[in-house]
């Protein structure tokens, strides 16, 4: 249990991240590439060539040429301008929705580990029901059903998200609550909230955070999946996936309007996933592969 | 044996209106009101009586509940608000497609995936290990439609070795062949990425058991020991990930089907979704909470006959 594995390294927190990382030579080229492209979304606003909305019926579909490196779409607005501001939403909506189903699944997993019981089996029951609907589909229900809005899309990534954390979080919990130290703390009289938050948690949180990047990337294609199909956030706002599903239509003639997005998101959701295998041969010395 | 497929079958039931469920605060209770989305702000008291009353949305919630229940198991699944014809029919219609995809796409998948886990596992930290990882690390980053719009545009547009609209035909064996392969392949080849990388790992640990320092201590040839005393373990956790892999291929198959522009479930609901159907909507819901703990089932019940010790518990 790679789980149990982390929870017994020493020292601090970023210093157990750190050697996670120079374990494997995958992880540091993923996340260079990460930081690289959270630069680039973070910069749109300065570097970005066009306005990601103006359009000029005059160079409607020009392929890629000096004046629009990457070309310009069937209303005339320029491809890189538009992945640039398209990175932004991709990133925002991902980890805002990764970041809430850490803390709320963290926190499920940890009550439902430490309450131990009757109530452990119930939670854990209701999170299995929610971890057996297809990410890809659970998100095209709730979408489906709330509409389409960027907070929507949020809510949908994260509600699939919740019961993997919860999991991951409820294990170590298990083993580390038997340990002499938590009795101490509850012979000392501390409250249980203190001993989840103080003396539990710093103990499983390498884990959580490990799984976060690998969901990340799950998070980012589920939105992409998500916008292509036409449950994004409304056009003409630019996003990824719908891109694609605007240049999917003009495939025949000006295939640059798919594929550029495309590779985006390949590279977005690679980089991402490098890091995570990185990390996560690091930390299960049963993948460990470089030694 | 029995024993544990009654057990399995039985524990399916909770599971089910669990799933059902979910479906149900998702299609009736968050929503807000139904008849008003698909009537629009303009409409009449009386519409939206009437469209109230026609989708059963007028009783009380806990009733709405219960017919919901009793409805989703008899298959009566609704009506859709746009042709007029029951989901049920509809969803037999394109059953025999979402199957057919899914089915091969596994078979590819695995034929792709075994062997190169297996070399990736033999020559260890050589090119080809390298290659099968970054490979296979690849393919899992590849959302399904993006990997299904660039094989479209290499094999169907460029190639034209295959038709870029993926229907029809079908009396024909071969046409309905050239028409399954590229959305196959494209489920298959990111699903040659998970087995890849679940093979690798099973085959590492199963090579360094003793048994099979046994073999080669026995004198029995490298191939045999790889082939047929390792394998044959190292897959046992392959199938599971197989099952758990199901059910990112039935999301996976949703886009597919949408870029190939084939029938299936998931272009049904997509259609639905973008007609404004929601009538078909829920009842699409109803028939993947369905599918959905059917996987599990099946999942569950190859998993005991695979690993004897499951069946004990």
């Amino acid at each position: 249990m790679s789980a149990i594995t982390l929870g017994r390294g020493e020292g601090h927190l970023l210093a157990q991240v750190v050697r996670a990382f120079s374990a494997n030579a995958t992880s540091w080229i993923g996340l260079a590439l990460f930081l690289a492209i959270v630069a680039l979304a973070l910069l749109a606003p300065v570097i970005s060539p066009y306005d990601p909305l103006d359009q000029d019926v005059l160079t409607r579909l020009a392929p890629p040429s000096a004046d629009h490196w990457l070309g310009t779409d069937s209303y005339g607005r320029d491809i890189l301008s538009r992945l640039l501001w398209g990175a932004r939403l991709s990133l925002v909506i991902s980890t805002v929705s990764i970041l809430a189903a850490m803390l709320i699944g963290g926190v499920i997993g940890i009550v439902s580990g430490y309450v131990g019981g009757r109530f452990d089996l119930v939670v854990m029951q209701a999170m299995d029901v929610l971890l057996s609907f297809p990410s890809l589909i659970m998100g095209l229900m709730v979408v489906a059903m709330l509409g389409a809005s960027m907070v929507n899309l949020m809510i949908a990534i994260a509600l699939t998200a919740i019961a993997p954390f919860a999991r991951i979080a409820r294990a170590p919990t298990i083993v580390v609550k038997e340990r002499d130290y938590i009795e101490a703390c509850r012979a000392l009289g501390f409250s249980d909230l203190r001993i989840m938050a103080v003396h539990i948690l710093p103990n499983i949180i390498a884990e959580i955070i490990v799984m976060g990047s690998l969901w990340l990337a799950t998070a980012i294609r589920i939105e992409a999946s998500l916008s292509f199909i036409g449950l994004g956030v409304r056009p003409p706002t630019a996003t990824w996936g719908g891109m694609i599903r605007e240049g999917f239509e003009n495939i025949l003639d000006s295939a640059w309007l798919s594929v550029f997005p495309s590779l985006a998101i390949l590279l977005v959701v690679f980089s991402l996933n490098m890091i995570g295998d990185g990390l996560r041969d690091a930390i299960d010395p049963k993948l460990r592969s470089g030694e | 044996m029995l024993g544990y497929v009654v057990k399995r079958l039985l524990l399916a039931v909770p599971t089910l209106f669990a799933v059902l469920t979910i479906v149900f605060v998702l299609a009736r209770v968050l929503p807000g009101d139904p008849a008003q989305t698909i009537l629009g702000d303009q409409a009449t008291q009386e519409a939206l009586e009437n469209m109230r009353h026609r989708l059963g949305v007028d009783k009380p919630i806990a009733a709405q509940y219960a017919e919901f229940l009793v409805d989703a198991v008899r298959g009566k699944w609704g009506t859709s608000l746009v042709t007029g014809k029951p989901v049920v029919d509809e969803v037999r219609n394109v059953l025999p497609y979402t199957i057919e995809l899914t089915v091969t796409a596994i078979i590819v998948g695995a034929l792709i995936g075994v062997p190169l886990g297996t070399w990736s596992a033999i020559y260890r930290n050589r090119w080809i290990d390298y290659l099968a990882r970054m490979g296979s690390l690849l393919g899992l980053s590849f959302p399904a439609f993006v990997s299904a719009i660039l094989l479209l545009l290499a094999f169907a547009i460029e190639l034209r070795w295959f038709p870029v609209i993926s229907a029809g035909g079908l009396d024909d064996p071969v046409e309905r062949l050239r028409n399954l392969a590229l959305p196959a392949i494209n489920l298959g080849i990111i699903m040659a990425a998970y087995v890849t990388r679940v093979t690798r790992s099973s085959m590492l640990e199963v090579l360094g058991e003793d048994y099979i320092r046994t073999a080669r201590a026995k004198g029995v040839p490298r191939r045999a020991i790889v082939w047929r005393h390792a394998l044959r373990n190292a897959l046992i956790p392959v199938v599971t990930v197989v099952g758990l892999y199901l059910g990112i291929l039935i999301g996976n198959s949703v886009l597919t089907e949408i870029v190939f522009n084939r029938p299936g479930l998931g272009k049904l609901m997509v259609s639905a979704l973008n007609q404004r159907d929601y009538t078909v909507l829920q009842g699409m819901m109803v028939v993947y909470a369905f599918v959905i703990v059917i996987v599990n089932l099946l999942t569950d019940l190859t998993y005991g006959f695979i690993d004897p010790r499951v069946k004990r518990q």
